[in-house]
């Protein structure tokens, strides 16, 4: 578009020699300059409405004591202060304990969930790396649980997760023999186990897609080299495809941990309102903390703690995995 | 996440006007809540009596019914927002924690006139609309009341005469039917509203309450402890129901019972959704729910909750009098007639209960038991949280007794400490 604007420029003022030149060439400096801007701005304002606005909002309704008798007309709902802070973060008390209590099993989770993620993806990914013959055809496999939709691919595994008709409890129990008796999996501390699964099915493919398109840009003479110079499959492996793919797994790990420790859909559609306590990941937790004893205000302000808590974690991230590569090079 | 929580609310706090307009006076947006087996049955009920009442009025009314797992978050959205439909069905339990969001129109005395006055309603149904001393926030619509439903083969089979009427006659006919895959009882352990009807009716039968009178949350005291327990110590003790049951919330107890793999159930009107899942009508009695000892009656010896279904009026309605008009063709008596019939409810309009529709065995049991020994849930404005919160330590209760944990009266209490540390504060 910066192109195409001089150019328009320079035919108008071919056309016209003379007469009015300074303000015509005026206005076409706004023109040029302008713009672009004029062009960002319908983005520019989606944006603001779509993100800034409810943020700023929701920031401002963790200030305010926001229960069910000010929810039709919240800008009645009197200030709190930092109320709402105070009783999230005081972990001596039932409200900012069970918070903690969740925060601590999101970490858990997140941890474990990325972890396997990258571990299954990228193994994968580094033995689909030859060609041999099922290649597409098992890639195409591999990336069926990411396409799925959310919400079917999750309910399928509520089926199967049943304690009475499920798949999972008729091959460990009635194929198997692994269990003594029928197991429950949707309730109780058997949860965490079922959500970790559900979690890592959905993620790992998404690992394994970014790793392979990491692995298309390791020239091939690098393993050629280490071959002739006696390098095994391993020492290929932590010498050259690991140290390559490190630009990309510093994105990839990122994304997946905020993914995974704001995922909401899984524990959500597994578990339904209530989370059993040994899977209440931070997301509905909050969640219940707003819609469920209908206090906006506490929810809010937890949603704000999150938000922070998940920004401070990116930044010293970012910091530190940016400070190793300027060292690497 | 943010985000999530806050979309709701994000676009409302606009609606600070009084109350509704009639700005748009030829149509209505209904929001139904699913009474019958399925929400396509829902629809095939109510659309033929929507296109009489535009008949009538010349209103359309758009119709939606809404599951009941997000009844009460769209009621919670639309409040916020001020978006919302112009007539809704409630939870009648609800009633007293909507009222006091101020979305409702409040039914005052002249507003109850325009659909033929207050006391056209049971009173029992009455009890269940709002805080008490307040304008009612909704009008009865459905009444409904928890029965024994047992299955009259098994019963035969098992050697036992009649229907248990106590609580110990009902445990002694469970273990004689829990036998060969055959469990005694049905129970949905993970709905947090079921688990609340039957603790709140188990409370009330040790003489204790969840709420102080003076409305505060009282979860903890001996009698509501006892009543949880012996609650959940029917799978957890007796063993009369089947582990599989605590994660339960689908109504899958009312297709045990309906495919014979239970021989009780304990259940609200569950004649049409019986008959729904192929189970002929001779094949079940209905008996009245246990009490502890003696006959059911008032205070201690009540055996069910004032369950029902409320309509009421959305206060941001810009069709105030078309929803005036469509609350008084719903409550008429030849529609409560016919509505009351399609679910096997009861009518809570007192000329429409007089019907001969009304007065079959199974129905009367019901009748009985709304006009004498059925209990309002607590019609505070903290009540819908408290169904959420004693509702899930129950359904973790059941979690214990599932996996074979013991459940003690410590574990009872920590469960209910737990429940009531949740409760709004303020």
């Amino acid at each position: 578009m910066t192109a195409t604007a001089p150019a328009a420029e320079a035919t108008v003022r071919k056309s016209s020699p003379g007469a009015a030149r300074g303000p015509r060439r005026r206005t076409g400096r706004i023109r040029r300059i302008g713009l672009p801007y004029l062009l960002l701005l319908p983005a520019l304002l989606l944006e603001l409405l779509v993100h800034l606005v409810p943020m700023v909002i929701g920031i401002v309704m963790s200030f305010k004591e926001l229960t069910q008798f000010y929810i039709r007309d919240w800008g009645t709902a009197p200030w709190a202060g930092f109320d709402n802070y105070s009783v999230s973060v005081d972990f001596d008390a039932p409200v900012g304990k069970a918070l903690f209590h969740s925060f601590l099993v999101t970490v858990a989770f997140t941890l474990l969930s990325v972890g396997l993620c990258w571990l299954i993806g990228t193994a994968a990914a580094v033995f689909m790396q030859d060609t041999f013959r099922g290649r597409g055809l098992l890639r195409a496999l591999f990336l069926v649980p990411y396409a799925l939709p959310v919400y079917a691919a999750v309910i399928t595994w509520v089926f199967m997760f049943q304690h009475d008709n499920g798949l999972v409890n008729h091959v460990l129990h009635d194929q198997l023999g692994l269990t003594d008796k029928p197991s429950f999996w949707l309730i109780g501390d058997n949860s965490f186990i079922a959500l970790l699964t559900v979690s890592v099915w959905k993620g790992w493919p998404f690992a394994f897609l970014i790793v392979m398109a990491g692995l298309q840009n390791i020239p091939r003479e690098l393993y050629e080299a280490a071959a002739l110079d006696g390098a095994g499959m391993i020492q290929q492996l932590r010498r050259i495809t690991l140290p390559s793919l490190r630009p990309v797994n510093q994105v990839l790990i990122l994304v997946l941990f905020l993914w995974t420790f704001n995922d909401f859909n899984t524990p959500y559609v597994l578990f339904g309102k209530s989370a059993p306590e040994a899977a209440d990941l931070i997301s509905v937790h909050i969640y219940q903390a707003s819609f469920v004893t209908w206090n906006f205000g506490t929810g809010s302000a937890m949603s704000v703690l999150l938000l922070l808590f998940l920004l401070v974690v990116t930044g010293v991230y970012l910091a530190l995995t940016s400070r190793g590569r300027r060292t690497a090079s | 996440m943010l985000s999530l929580a806050l979309a709701a609310s994000a676009c409302g706090g606009g609606s600070s006007n009084g109350g509704g307009s009639n700005d748009s006076p030829k149509e209505l947006t209904y929001w139904a809540s699913n009474q019958g087996a399925s929400i396509e049955v829902d629809k095939k009920v109510l659309q033929p009596e929507l296109d009489k009442f535009e008949k009538q009025t010349g209103i359309k009314v758009k119709l939606e019914v809404v599951p009941w797992s997000d009844l009460l978050n769209r009621i919670l959205t639309a409040t916020t927002s001020g978006q919302g439909p112009d007539v809704l069905n409630i939870g009648n339990t609800w009633s007293a924690s909507l009222q006091a969001t101020g979305g409702l129109l409040p039914w005052d005395k002249a507003q109850f006139d325009k659909i033929g006055g207050k006391d056209r309603f049971v009173d029992s149904a009455l009890g269940s609309t709002g805080t008490e001393g307040q304008d009612p926030a909704a009008v009865p619509l459905y009444s409904m009341a928890y029965a024994l439903y047992y299955n009259k083969q098994k019963f035969a089979e098992a050697g036992i005469d009649a229907p248990p009427a106590t609580w110990d006659e009902l445990v002694a006919a469970g273990k004689k039917l829990s036998k060969d895959g055959n469990w005694g009882i049905a129970m949905e352990g993970s709905n947090p509203s079921e688990n609340i009807h039957h603790a709140y009716v188990f409370a009330k039968q040790h003489g204790a309450d969840f709420f102080t009178p003076d409305g505060k949350p009282d979860f903890t005291n001996d009698g509501v402890v006892t009543a949880v327990k012996q609650y959940v110590d029917l799978m957890a003790k007796d063993k009369i129901i089947a582990p599989g049951n605590a994660e339960y919330a689908q109504n899958q107890s009312v297709s045990d019972f309906a495919k014979g793999k239970t021989g009780m159930l304990l259940w609200q009107s569950a004649s049409a959704n019986l008959k729904s899942q192929g189970m002929s009508e001779d094949a079940y009695g209905i008996a009245p729910v246990p009490v502890q000892s003696g006959t059911p009656g008032a205070g201690k010896q009540v055996n069910s909750m004032v369950a029902g279904i409320n309509l009421a009026v959305f206060k941001n309605t810009d069709n105030l009098d078309g929803a005036t008009e469509f609350v008084k063709f719903m409550t008429s008596d030849a529609e409560q007639k016919i509505l009351n019939t399609a679910y096997s409810s009861i009518p809570p309009v007192k000329a429409a209960q007089q019907d001969a529709a009304f007065n079959t065995p199974a129905n009367a049991v019901l009748k009985d038991t709304l006009a004498k020994s059925a209990v309002a849930l607590p019609q505070v404005p903290d009540e819908s949280q408290f169904e959420t919160a004693v509702g899930t330590a129950v359904k973790e209760l059941f979690a214990d007794a599932a996996a074979g944990r013991p459940v003690t009266t410590a574990s009872v209490k920590a469960a209910l400490t737990k429940a009531q540390q949740q409760m709004p504060t303020k």
